[in-house]
This record gives C-alpha cells, structure tokens and sequence, in this order.
C-alpha cells in the first residue's frame, strides 16, 4: 500500500498503518490550533500582541498581561479546546457506531440530559432566598450524572436481543424530548434569575470556567481520547455494519457498550464544563471525514483538532465581536453548524 | 365495511364524544378555586360579579375551549403526518414544527416588539411552515428519499438548530425571557379567549379540509405508485396535507405554544381503536387528541398545586414512555 507505513513492535503484538496523507493534514490541524490559541489569548478587553503572547507563556510580560492571560483566558480557551476535542471524538464514535452521518450526543439525548440535571440541581438546591445551599463546584458533578443516566436509559431502554443503532437514535430522540421537558419544568417552577442563568448553560458558554475546572477537565478528557484512539480499529469493524463486523469475530455488542461509555464520558465531562455547545460532535467527523476518509484510525484525530478549532473560534467571536456582551459559544457553532449540516445532507447521495 | 363493525365505530366515538364534554365540564369546576356545577350554571344565566364567578367566566371556560381545539388540532396533525410520512413516529412535536414556530415567536417578540395576537399567530405558521418544509427537504434528499429514520433524524436535527437559536435570543435579552419562558413551555394556562378566536378560523379551515381529504388519505395510505395509478394527484395531494398540518399545528403553537407527543399518541390509540379507515380515524383521533389534552390540563393543576405544572410537560411524560414502546417494536408494524 503505498501512502501507508507499517509500524510493528513487540513480535507484531502492537501493529498499525500510519496514513502519511493524514499525517501531514493533521500536523497542519495541530499547527492551525496552536495559532488560533496564541491570537485568542491575545484578544478580548485587554489587547496582547501575539508575540507578547508567546513571551508571557515562557514566563516574562508585564504583570498585568500576567494576570489576565493567566487567571482569565488561558483556562477558558484551554476548556475551548479540551471540550471541542471531546465533543468532537465522541461525536466520531458514535456516527461510527450507529452508521449514520447524523448521529451526535445532541440527537441522541445525553446532552439534553446534563441540562436537566443542571436545572433541577440548581432548583433542588436553592432555598427561599434563592441562593444556593451547596457549592456550585458540584454543578459538573450533576451535569456528569446527568448525561450518564441519560446514556445508560437509552442504552437499556434499546436492548432487545441487542442494541441496534437505529432503536438506540429513535429512542435517544424522545429521551431528549423528555428531558427538555423536564428543564422546561424546573425553569417555570424555579425563580426567574434561576432561569435565565440555567439557559445562558443550557446554549453553552464558556464564561465562568476557571483553572479547578481545567483541572479535571484536562486528565478526564486525556485519558478518554487515548481510549478512544486505541478502539478506533473496533469503530472501524462497527461501521461496517453488524453482521460483517460479527463475521470477522468481533464482539459487536460488548465493543458497542465500551465505545458508547468512552463517548459518555466524553460529552459527559465537556458538557459538564461548558453547557450544550451544539452541532461541535455533529460537524467535526463531516469536516474530518472530507479531510482523511473514512479510517478512523486518523479520522479521530483529526477530528478532535478540528473540535478544538471550533469551539475555540466559537468562544473567540462570542467575547469579542459584540462587547460589551458576551454571546454563548453555542450560538456559534450552532449558526455555523445547522447550514454546514444542511448542505451535507444535500450532497450526501446516500443516506 | 360491514355494518356491525360501523355500529361499533360509531359506539367508539359517542362515548369518546361524552368523555370530552365530561373532561370539559370538569376542567370548569375542578382547581385550585372550588366552584360546582350550580356554581357554572349560574355564571351564565345570572352572572353577579363574584369571585368564582368571574374565573369560571375568564379562566376556565376559556382554557377549556383552548385545550380542547389544541388537543383536536395537534392529534388531527399527527394522523395526517404520520400516513404522508409513513412514520409512526411522526409528530408536530418530533417533525421539528414546534420548534420553528417557538422561534418565529421568540424573534418577533425580541426583535419587532410584536404583540399583537394576530400577528403572533402569522409568525407561528410562518415558523412551522419553514420548519415543516426544511425537515421535509432535508430528509428527502438522497438517494432513498424519505425513509422514515431520515426523516425522523432531520427533524431531530432542525429541532436542535431551532431550539438554540432560541436559546440564543432569550440568553442575550433577558426580558423576554420572563415574558416568554411559560409560553415556550407549552402551556394554557392564563391564555385568554380571544387568542382562540384568533386562531379559531385557521384550525377551523383545518379541521374542514382534514374531513374532506379523508377517502383520498386512504388511497396515499396504500402508497405513492398506487395513489398515483388511481388517478390522484399525489403532488397536490401531499400539498394540501402540508398546508393541513401547517394550519393545525401552526395555529395550535401560536395559542399554546409547543405541546409535544399528543401528535404520537393519539393516532396510535385511535388506530388501535378503530383500524386504519382514515374516515373513522380522523374524528376519533381529533376527539381523542382534545379529551386527553384536557385531562392532562387537569392533571397539571394539582401535581405541585399552588403552582401549575406547564400542560406540554406533562404531556411529554405521558407520551415518553409511549414514544419508547414504538419505537421498539420497531417501524414495520406501525
């Protein structure tokens, strides 16, 4: 195969194909990531010059700069960027799993399911005065729960002699209506401040993200993205389709748990830092897929950059193009998204 | 048909019938204020300025009407999208028309400061038609045209796309927010009656058209190339169905706003009840559609009384459930 390399260690227990092509595309990815990176620390209020930029991460700058690239944007676009990764892997898997390009943790309920959490957490815990009565750090613990519970009914709720990608979507589908119900309550039960600050949540901002919130962000996400790079081989038997991937004796039911739990987790914790940011899991394997094919070997990775450049842009024009208000980053990349969905439907030839 | 199965029909429907006036009369007296049946009747023969009678008049008569006309409007909708689709879990809810509309309203209100009902009520069905028509769009294209798992997928997607942009508004303008968070969760609660009388016409138009159109929905039932070898005029035909979905769902947003899974259910019941003669199914469905619109309602009254639980809340815990059932047992029965 030509364009491919073979890699084998340890007596052939650990072989696998690098696609050059892919290689080359993805560095480009890493290398337009870090850009974006460095300029967003630059902009916002306080303008830094990208090259002070560079100068402040090795440590010199004025302490100003310090204080704001540090403590204010360095954590956020560091969340942008775990969180668009995580989205997007999660969102790769699952079109893989379920063989369908408009599969994403928004269709299938788990993100609906972290925004009731968060609502009914925020109701749950107030009292009369309507302040809360635990601390808000446990706000991602729920939105977590939340997505998990979600996951796990709908994962339980499609079995029947197995899961099949199609029962598994229908019933993410009215799971999520269910759920965005259930928000809908809390917020008219709840006081009305409670409302509008679950919604500016529920669209997906990236505003109040600190570095404790990085702090588990950034180990959770790194180690599910590992995961989810060592199964891309059993995506890839999965997205030929059941009885082909039972054929070549895998076994299709317990892979089809672990992946979805690797995504799970993924969206789990990117929703839980930064709300619903939309269409990110959808987009990002489209975008990869055009780039790489459909391997995804190299598609995840690909991908995951990807994410990450989104979100990070989707955060970047939300807190600089409207100053003095700062729109939700899940505006954004629901605006970009929804069009970009549309027209790869229309140039899909098959369903 | 042979006549022993009509009497039972019609059986089926007289007592539907009767379940809905009684649902109507209870949703009158029963709630947070207790009033009885004298009480009722004499709000409108000799109307003396009282407390009970003035919310028998104002509140709940009017919130009757309303849940009945929607509850009708949106089961009538459901039926006739699920034979156009030949998806059983076709819905307003699902197909993403609630959705449109919601964010038609939310925009007008944001941006043009509309507040007048009637243009409310245009910029629904402008909403759910966008909606309608782009679910439909996007889930034709492809090689397999309209398969329902495409359909059902698009509409899911437009939902979310639509329910963002919403989301989107209300974060940047708080005010509207609070003026439209009850609305938006689907309720009936406090709408006055003239909303109806607004909206009436249209579901009216609807509810008509759907009646006529009955013997021809039988023949699309049996499929596009059968309809079309009958001599019908497929084109036209699923164009008027449109326009009837539009007219019903759009017109029930607009007094009600987006109250899910009655579009589901109801067609489901009804065709357990009465088989799948479209001249049966569709006044059985719309009665059905209204009565459990109404006992929802009811329901929503007492859960965490004092305050009110939105009706499409509740419907959607109804419907959830029911939603699931189908979906498992899968799109070939039906």
């Amino acid at each position: 195969m030509r364009g491919y390399r073979s890699i084998r260690i340890g007596k052939d227990k650990i072989s696998l194909l690098l696609d050059k092509n892919a290689l080359v595309k993805l560095m480009f990815l890493v290398m337009i990531t870090l850009v974006i990176f460095i300029i967003s620390i630059g902009l916002g209020q306080v303008k830094v010059h990208p090259f002070t930029v560079i100068s402040l991460l090795f440590g010199g700058g004025t302490e100003l700069d310090q204080l704001v690239v540090y403590q204010l944007r360095l954590p956020r676009i560091f969340a942008a960027m775990l969180v668009g990764m995580g989205l997007a892997v999660a969102g790769g898997i699952l079109q893989g799993m379920i063989r369908n390009h408009l599969a994403a943790p928004d269709t299938i309920g788990v993100t609906a399911g972290a925004g009731m959490a968060v609502v009914a957490f925020l109701w749950l815990f107030s009292d009369e005065k309507y302040s809360l009565i635990v601390s808000i750090k446990w706000l991602p613990v729920a939105a977590f729960v939340g997505a998990s519970i979600v996951a796990f009914a709908v994962y339980f709720l499609s079995w029947k002699d197995g899961v099949t990608p199609i029962r598994l979507v229908l019933i993410g589908i009215g799971i999520s209506a269910l759920m965005q119900a259930g928000t809908t309550m809390f917020m008219v039960l709840g006081p009305i401040y409670m409302a509008s600050q679950a919604n500016i949540w529920i669209t997906g901002s990236l505003n109040s993200v600190t570095w404790e919130e990085v702090n588990v962000l950034f180990p959770v996400t790194v180690v599910l993205l590992i995961l989810a790079f060592i199964s891309s081989r059993h995506v890839n038997v999965q997205a030929l389709g059941e009885d082909i991937a039972t054929g070549v004796g895998s076994p299709v039911q317990r892979h089809r748990f672990i992946l979805l739990m690797i995504s799970t987790g993924l969206v789990g914790t990117a929703v839980a830092v930064a709300g619903g940011i939309g269409f990110v899991g959808l987009m990002a394997p489209h975008m990869a897929r055009k780039l790489v094919g459909s391997s995804f070997g190299s598609l995840l990775p690909v991908s995951a950059f990807i994410g990450a450049i989104l979100v990070m842009l989707a955060d970047l024009i939300g807190r600089t193009l409207f100053l003095p208000s700062i729109v939700p980053a899940g505006v954004f990349t629901a605006t970009l998204g929804a069009p970009y969905f549309i027209y790869l439907l229309m140039k899909t030839k098959t369903g | 048909m042979d006549k022993i199965l009509n009497s039972k029909r019609i059986i089926i429907i007289v007592i539907v019938t009767i379940a809905l006036i009684l649902l109507m009369g209870m949703s009158i007296i029963l709630g947070y204020t207790d009033t009885s049946m004298m009480l009722t009747y004499e709000a409108f023969t000799s109307f003396d300025g009282s407390n009970e009678h003035l919310i028998i008049q104002t509140v709940r008569l009017p919130r009757a009407l309303i849940a009945a006309g929607v509850g009708t409007s949106l089961a009538i909708a459901g039926v006739y999208m699920q034979t156009l689709t030949k998806n059983p879990l076709a819905s307003p809810g699902i197909f993403g028309v609630n959705a449109g509309a919601s964010f038609a309203v939310v925009c007008a209100i944001s941006f043009f400061n509309v507040s007048s009902l009637s243009a409310f009520t245009w910029v629904s069905f402008l909403g759910a038609a966008v909606a309608a028509l782009a679910v439909y769009v996007v889930g034709g294209v492809g090689r397999q045209g309209l398969t329902p798992m495409k359909i059902t997928l698009a509409g899911a997607a437009i939902t979310a796309l639509f329910s963002s942009f919403t989301q989107g508004i209300l974060v940047t303008n708080e005010a509207a927010l609070d003026e439209v968070l009850f609305w938006l969760s689907g309720s009936i609660q406090g709408r006055k009656l003239e909303m109806l009388v607004t909206v009436f016409p249209y579901l009216l138009i609807g509810w008509l058209l759907a009646l006529v159109m009955t013997p021809m929905m039988n023949v699309l039932a049996m499929g596009d190339d059968v309809a079309k070898g009958l001599g019908l005029k497929v084109g036209l035909l699923k164009l008027t169905v449109g326009l009837i979905v539009i007219l019903l769902a759009g017109g029930s947003v607009a007094v009600a706003g987006p109250i899910g899974f009655i579009g589901i259910v109801i067609p489901h019941i009804a065709r357990s009840l009465i088989g799948t003669d479209h001249r049966w199914l569709v006044p059985l469905a719309g009665l059905l559609g209204g009565a459990l619109l109404l006992a929802a309602d009811i329901g929503a009254r007492y859960i965490v009384m004092p305050q009110e639980v939105p009706v499409g809340v509740m419907t959607a815990f109804i419907g959830t459930p029911f939603f699931i059932y189908i979906a498992r047992k899968g799109f070939n029965k039906g």
